[in-house]
């Protein structure tokens, strides 16, 4: 019956000709203990990194609480440039959430086996991403305590949000986002979970993971029931993929500013939101494969198919530049042309232009070199510098158009405060901080889809043998 | 190995879910449901003055005109609560020695008004304009209730902006925002 539904359970297909998915004669047994192994043991490094990330929260903590305090007047926001950082910060993050859904859902229902080693890294960054996305509109509010005033219920003011607005819908989009991501994070972890359960040393945590793993006993009719569970989940959370940005994206081009009435918007901002997502995947898997010895599970298989991936995204994005700048000059509108033409390349915030240029559109044209795809080092650096390149574009469609409209009378410089930046540098350390702790905690591999693919090598191996 | 865990966690863990599932509905569904009780509206609950000032005597007693103290209602945008002057020349001969009336003595002998507790009060970002109201033919009892017959007076409407908005629609009174928040 589940069949129709399911991924065709057949032979996986490799990345490439060259690397395979799995290195090594590994066992079942012995792969949910290479998985498992950071769950019972830290080490000096793990508490080094933590201690970083909880400073950081900490700064979060400090600069949030000071910002609730006094208001958002601490920080560099004015009239007109009245979104800037927050923004800019929301916008990102989100952007970076996507990579999770992408991997897990997208690629699971085009059947792409190799992301089974790596969408739980990739899931739970989207969750964190998406803690650090919502905060910065709910404190840009101004008084967070009023968030719920977003969603609509009957309330005694007898308003309701106004639902022509891309406002309200944002709200809508990030919420189903979150909850969707955390149900799908959650449905893939429970058969890993049950096997942290059976082999915790302690009774204490034999229960605490066997309360998360919700009796979960791997008989095959729990298989069944979840197969079918995971793949309609990952058909709700595909369309989400593009939905979420693309709202994002009309807060924006709702608006008549130069730089932002675009209709080009919503692909641009999701082609960019994966670009970005796949970048931060690389920073975090990368240390992660070499601290916890995964490279037998996240082979270069894996690395060159993120690589590929994130040509591809990089080449779409410059093409949305590219159709952007033509489009602003053959409008033949004054103020647009002056946006793309001048006031972005030229104006007072050129440097984050150029550095956008280069890092987003130039960096990652490295990875034609196949070379350069599996080269850890060149990963990082390039995924570094796309991320950096992200936040700029960001920061400049928000301030550039923001700080400088049609009106003479409504320009204004925008600077941040410190205050703007110890909530996003407090921002990175909260994901460091809730990442740790998941790798601390939780499986970082999905053990049971690893654990299948291996049999599906073996028996293709075998296959291929008695062929012969 | 033993199993983690006995046997009635089972129903333990179906019961949570339940009870969790019941909480995410109920608690928001109980907390618009109490904003709207006389709790936290404030309706309905008496407040103390300092001097016991009683409407009924005043109003249904001895037939004084609500104008005679509430003197700017008709003309501004607060209603007035009248200065102790003006309870003098009725109380220089009635209950003229009474203790209940010494801190009106006090009052109009130094010249320091009365401290009367608020009953009705709109938040500050508020605009409300007691003329415009009683000149189109509202009467104080749509708002305040029969003040004429409370002991002590108290908030007779919830004051909410749904209980402003509400009868302006009815009446087609302006309901653009900047109306009451300028
Ligand atoms: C003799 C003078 C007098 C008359 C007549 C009078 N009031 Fe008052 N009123 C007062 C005083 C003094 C207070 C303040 C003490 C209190 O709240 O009881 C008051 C308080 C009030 C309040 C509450 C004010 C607040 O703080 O929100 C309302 C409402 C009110 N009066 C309505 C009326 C109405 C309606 C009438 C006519 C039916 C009326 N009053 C007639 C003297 C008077
Ligand atoms: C028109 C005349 C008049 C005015 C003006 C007036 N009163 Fe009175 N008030 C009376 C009368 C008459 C009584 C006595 C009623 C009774 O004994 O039955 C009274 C009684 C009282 C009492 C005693 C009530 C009790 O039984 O405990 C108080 C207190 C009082 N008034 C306060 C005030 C205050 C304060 C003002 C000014 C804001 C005021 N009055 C203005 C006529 C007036
Ligand atoms: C449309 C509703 C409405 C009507 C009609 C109305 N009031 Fe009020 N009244 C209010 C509200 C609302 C307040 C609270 C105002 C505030 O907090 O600014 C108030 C406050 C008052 C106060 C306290 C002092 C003040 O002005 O804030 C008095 C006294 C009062 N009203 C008397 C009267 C009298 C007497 C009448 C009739 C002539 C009357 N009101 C008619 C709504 C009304
Ligand atoms: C019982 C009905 C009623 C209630 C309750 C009521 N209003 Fe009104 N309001 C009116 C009417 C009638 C007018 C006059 C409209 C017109 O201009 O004809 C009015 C006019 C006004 C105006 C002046 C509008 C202008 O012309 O600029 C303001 C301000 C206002 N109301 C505020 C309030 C506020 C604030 C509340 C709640 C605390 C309130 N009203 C509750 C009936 C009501
Ligand atoms: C007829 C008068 C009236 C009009 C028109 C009106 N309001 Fe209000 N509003 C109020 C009153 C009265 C309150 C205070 C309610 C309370 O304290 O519970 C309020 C409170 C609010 C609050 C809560 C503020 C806070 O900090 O608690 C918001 C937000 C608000 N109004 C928005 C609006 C918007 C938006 C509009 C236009 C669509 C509007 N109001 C039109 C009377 C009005």
């Amino acid at each position: 019956m589940s069949a129709a539904a399911l991924p065709s359970p057949g032979i996986a297909q490799p990345a490439s000709d060259e690397w395979p998915l799995m290195r090594g004669d590994p066992t079942d047994a012995s792969l949910t203990d290479a998985v498992l192994a950071p769950l019972w043991h830290s080490s000096p490094a793990w508490w080094a990194l933590f201690a970083f990330s909880a400073a950081g929260t900490l700064l979060l903590l400090g600069t949030v609480a000071y910002t609730v305090m006094v208001g958002i007047g601490t920080w560099g926001n004015n009239i007109p440039v009245a979104w800037a950082f927050a923004i800019t910060n929301f916008v990102w993050w989100i952007g970076i959430g996507h990579a999770g859904t992408f991997i897990s859902a997208f690629l699971l229902l085009l059947n792409q086996k190799w992301r089974g080693s790596i969408n739980r890294v990739a899931e739970a960054m989207t969750i964190f991403a998406l803690v650090n996305a919502a905060l910065f509109p709910l404190l840009h509010l101004g008084r967070p305590w009023f968030f719920y005033w977003l969603v609509p219920y009957p309330a005694t003011m007898n308003v309701w949000p106004n639902f022509k607005s891309a406002l309200p819908w944002d709200v809508a989009a990030v919420t189903t986002y979150f909850t969707v991501s955390l149900l799908f994070w959650f449905l893939g972890l429970v058969p890993d979970l049950a096997s942290a359960r059976d082999r915790a040393p302690t009774l204490l945590r034999r229960r605490v993971y066997g309360v998360f793993a919700m009796g979960w006993r791997g008989s095959g009719f729990q298989w069944q029931r979840y197969r079918v569970a995971y793949v309609l989940l990952a058909g709700l959370a595909t369309p989400l993929v593009i939905s979420v940005h693309s709202v994002v994206s009309l807060d924006f081009s709702i608006a008549q500013l130069p730089g932002w009435h675009s209709t080009i918007f919503p692909p641009y901002f999701v082609v960019g939101a994966i670009y970005s997502g796949l970048a931060m995947v690389l920073i975090l898997l990368l240390p992660v494969r070499r601290a916890f010895h995964l490279s037998g599970i996240i082979t270069e298989a894996h690395l060159n198919a993120i690589a590929k991936l994130m040509l591809a995204m990089g080449l779409m994005l410059a093409y949305s530049y590219v159709i952007e700048t033509f489009m602003a000059w053959y409008s033949a509108d004054a103020a647009e042309r002056y946006t793309y033409l001048v006031g972005r390349p030229f104006g007072p915030y050129a440097v984050a232009y150029w550095i956008m240029t280069v890092l987003n559109v130039l960096s990652p044209q490295l990875f034609w070199s196949k070379r350069l795809r599996t080269n850890t080092a060149a990963l990082f650096l390039v995924s570094v510098g796309i991320l950096t390149g992200m936040w700029m574009e960001r920061f400049l469609i928000i301030v550039t158009s923001l700080n400088r409209d049609f009106l003479t009378s409504s320009w204004h410089i925008y600077m941040p405060t410190w205050v703007d930046w110890g909530i996003l540098a407090g921002s990175f350390g909260l994901f460091g901080f809730l990442f740790l702790l998941f790798l601390r905690f939780v499986p970082s591999v999905a053990i049971s889809e690893v654990k299948s693919l291996r049999l599906e090598l073996a028996s293709r191996r075998r296959a291929e043998s008695s062929h012969a | 190995m033993a199993a983690p865990f006995p046997r009635w966690v089972n129903t333990l863990a179906r019961a949570t879910l339940i009870a969790a599932v019941c909480t995410l509905v109920g608690v928001p569904v109980a907390l618009m449901a109490w904003v709207r009780t006389p709790n936290a509206t404030r309706r309905f609950q008496p407040v103390a003055q300092p001097i016991a000032f009683d409407h009924r005597i005043h109003v249904t007693g001895q037939h004084i005109d609500c104008q005679y103290c509430h003197f700017s209602v008709e003309r501004a945008a607060s209603a007035g609560i009248p200065p102790s002057s003006t309870c003098v020349p009725c109380h220089s001969t009635v209950w003229m020695n009474s203790s209940a009336l010494s801190l009106v003595r006090q009052s109009v002998a130094t010249g320091t008004p009365l401290h009367w507790n608020r009953v009705n009060a709109l938040p500050g970002f508020v605009y409300f304009n007691h003329a415009i109201h009683v000149n189109k033919g509202i009467k104080c009892e749509n708002c305040h209730g029969r003040v004429e017959r409370m002991a002590r007076v108290y908030q007779a409407a919830p004051l909410t902006m749904s209980w402003c908005v509400d009868c302006h629609r009815t009446v087609r009174a302006p309901t653009n925002c900047t109306t009451c928040h300028r």
